[in-house]
């Protein structure tokens, strides 16, 4: 178990003309379970490796329990990654797979026997040991691959994207059981994804990547709730928040929070007009898409209506919706898109 | 009323040929026109010669008397009492069996070279293929020069290291255990590259995450090489080892220009005993007999690609 810190680390391709990593500072605490959530392309994977050590970083550091380990090999790193394409020998058993990484620390026979079928078990793959990867499904392939990060105790878990290789159904029961794997081990682990909503679920804390850089970090609420930058804020959600342009700032709204007028209580509410066009039925929310006004220039929004919500709401008309004040976010109209200061709308 | 579900007397559309079907839509003339070429070199270059070898070997043609009479298994018999015979089939696996293993060791070193990153890797690329690309005739002159038995190059640089006195000489080509090392190396030197190559194929196609795995599961790099790179291309050096033993076995080329299978047959494979035989020697029929004996080897190395090959497909 150990805290892992990622300082200023640069990594660039092709003679520089690639910025993978474009100055990231990190840290992954001890036990904490960090997600690095972005799109593809962002540089999260090549975070990820660099800290393996299968990628030379160009420039920055990374510290691995208070020890530099920037130049050492990933042998060295005491850490344990599982592949997104699990990365099983496909010529050695299930068995021979586990034990593979206690042979080359050179543990005794008996002894990395026992560590295997502890592992095993704990995956519930004992029954597996001695077959090859090929006579496995996708999800016993992600088992053994966990067992064999598992058995050589690191004291960092690096996961890049292993449930991207899982049909709908079975990632979710796999993410509840990483998730109570990860509490019952306690290691620090550092998972990539490009999924929220794994990132969501899975995360203690969630950085999220763009462009090579670190957008925001923070717990899971916090970057739904309070993004930093309007790339968070429409990254993250499904639908994303809606944004409003308004005298050099935009203005922003969860479409959870935009419902009809009479549905949003106290007297700190913003009136909005929707002139609604479409309505979506999914998974027993409406999505009410439509065009706000009033508060700032028309944009198209979406409003996301829960079962509970029963006002009628027609295409072609425009209904009566609102706001919580409290949950308007403000944001820089600028390229950065930072979040700023509030303002009271005066509507 | 229900609606009749087949209306009797309604004329069927009629079908309008939208384009004419062409011969390259026709897949069984096809097949014949693209298999025929092939069937005709078989047949003529392999087939006819084969047979022809076949009754040659229980005939008495030579060169001086072309005219075929039965001689049953008389050439056989011949061959086999002949001691030269005997000399050149152990020559022959020796000169195999020698070959084939620098060829895979050094084709491995050789593949690693290739698939890894470093400057100026296309120099050292073009290098490892030259002996590939040079003609034979061409490449083998310069290795006559190179093990001359006077003015070979290796023996002045070994006088001046001092590894052997002034005047003094190594006879590559002259005494019979250095003129079997000397065919062996040429031999080696000139299929190395084309090992090298097809291992290399076999590196590339391992998943680079697996070796990533290997190296975070805290392999280093020699448990790597033989725990799973090694494994992993076994297939692809089991298929070129056996097609290279098969290219080896039935290959004259080098002991020709080199050593004519001198000193004293030492260094005569089958096959250039069966040509100096039957060619050279004008006894065609007892050159057919000994190059005959080569046939059952092959065809069991035949077998065993093949098998190696099917196993592949099943993994």
């Amino acid at each position: 178990m150990a805290v892992v810190e990622v300082r200023d680390l640069i990594k660039q391709f092709d003679g520089g003309k690639v910025h993978a990593i474009d100055g990231v500072n990190l840290t992954a605490g001890d036990g904490e379970y960090l997600v690095l959530l972005g799109p593809s392309g962002c540089g999260k994977t090549t975070l990820l490796r660099t800290i393996a050590g299968l990628e030379e970083p160009t420039g920055g550091d990374i510290l691995i329990d208070d020890h530099v380990v920037t130049g050492l090999p990933p042998r060295a790193r005491k850490i344990a990654m599982v592949f997104q394409s699990y990365a099983l020998y496909p010529h050695k058993t299930v068995l021979a797979n586990i034990v593979f990484p206690l042979r080359a620390v050179r543990m005794d026979k008996v002894e990395r026997e026992k560590k295997a079928r502890w592992a095993a078990e704990l995956l519930g793959i004992e029954k597996l040991l001695d077959r090859k990867p090929r006579q496995l499904s996708g999800g016993e392939r992600q088992r053994v691959a966990l067992a064999r990060a598992l058995v050589r105790e690191p004291q960092v878990f690096l996961l890049d994207e292993p449930l991207s290789n899982l049909d709908a159904k079975l990632r979710a029961s796999a993410r509840d059981e990483l998730k109570g794997f990860q509490d019952e081990i306690g290691t620090t682990t550092i998972y990539v994804t490009h999924d929220q909503i794994e990132a969501m679920g899975l995360g203690d804390r969630i950085a999220v990547l763009a462009g090579g850089k670190v957008r925001q970090v923070g717990p899971p609420t916090e970057i739904y709730d309070d993004p930093a930058d309007t790339f968070v804020a429409t990254f993250i959600g499904s639908p994303p928040m809606n944004l409003v342009p308004r005298e050099g700032l935009l203005v922003g709204f969860r479409p959870e929070h935009l419902l009809p007028a009479e549905h949003v209580r106290g007297d700190d509410r913003t009136p909005l007009p929707l002139a609604v066009d479409r309505i979506e039925y999914l998974s027993g929310d409406r999505h009410v898409y439509g065009t706000v006004s009033r508060i700032g220039e028309e944009t198209r929004v979406v409003a996301r209506l829960p079962a509970t919500v029963d006002t009628p709401i027609t295409a072609g008309e425009t209904h009566d919706f609102a706001v919580h004040a409290s949950r308007l976010r403000f944001f820089d109209a600028g390229e950065e898109g930072l979040r700023t200061e509030p303002i009271r709308l005066g509507v | 009323m229900a609606t009749p579900l087949v209306e009797a007397d309604v004329e069927p559309t009629p079908v309008k040929q939208l384009a004419r079907r062409r011969l390259a839509d026709r897949d069984g003339a096809l097949a014949w026109l693209f298999l025929m070429p092939s069937v005709v070199y078989i047949i003529a270059l392999v087939a006819i010669p084969f047979g022809l070898a076949i009754g040659f070997a229980f005939s008495d043609v030579s060169a001086g008397d072309p005219s075929f009479d039965w001689a049953g298994v008389r050439n056989f018999v011949r061959a086999f009492e002949d001691p030269v015979f005997w000399r050149s089939l152990g020559n022959t696996f020796v000169f195999t069996g020698v070959s084939m293993v620098f060829i895979v060791l050094f084709g491995k070193i050789l593949a690693n070279i290739l698939v890894a990153n470093f400057r100026g890797k296309w120099i050292v690329r073009f290098l490892v293929l030259l002996p590939w690309t040079t003609p034979v005739a061409l490449s083998t002159i310069s290795w006559l020069w190179l093990l001359d038995s006077i003015y070979s190059p290796i023996d002045w640089v070994l006088r001046q290291v001092g590894l052997l006195d002034k005047g003094a000489n190594m006879y590559w080509l002259g005494e019979p255990g250095l003129a079997m090392s000397s065919v062996i190396a040429v031999h080696v030197w000139r299929l190395v590259p084309l090992a090298a190559v097809i291992l290399m194929a076999g590196l590339v196609a391992i998943p680079r995450d697996i070796d990533e795995a290997a190296k975070v599961d805290g392999a280093g790099y020699w448990r790597r090489m033989f725990e799973i790179t090694i494994p992993l291309v076994l297939p692809v050096i089991a298929v070129s080892a056996l097609f290279g033993a098969i290219f080896t076995f039935t290959d004259m080329a080098v002991v020709r220009i080199l050593t004519r299978g001198g000193p004293n047959d030492a260094t005569q494979v089958l096959s250039s005993w069966a040509f100096y035989r039957g060619i050279d020697g004008g006894d065609v029929a007892g050159g057919a007999a000994i190059a005959l004996f080569l046939f059952p080897l092959l065809l069991a190395a035949a077998v065993g690609i093949l098998r190696v090959v099917r196993r592949i497909e099943v993994s």
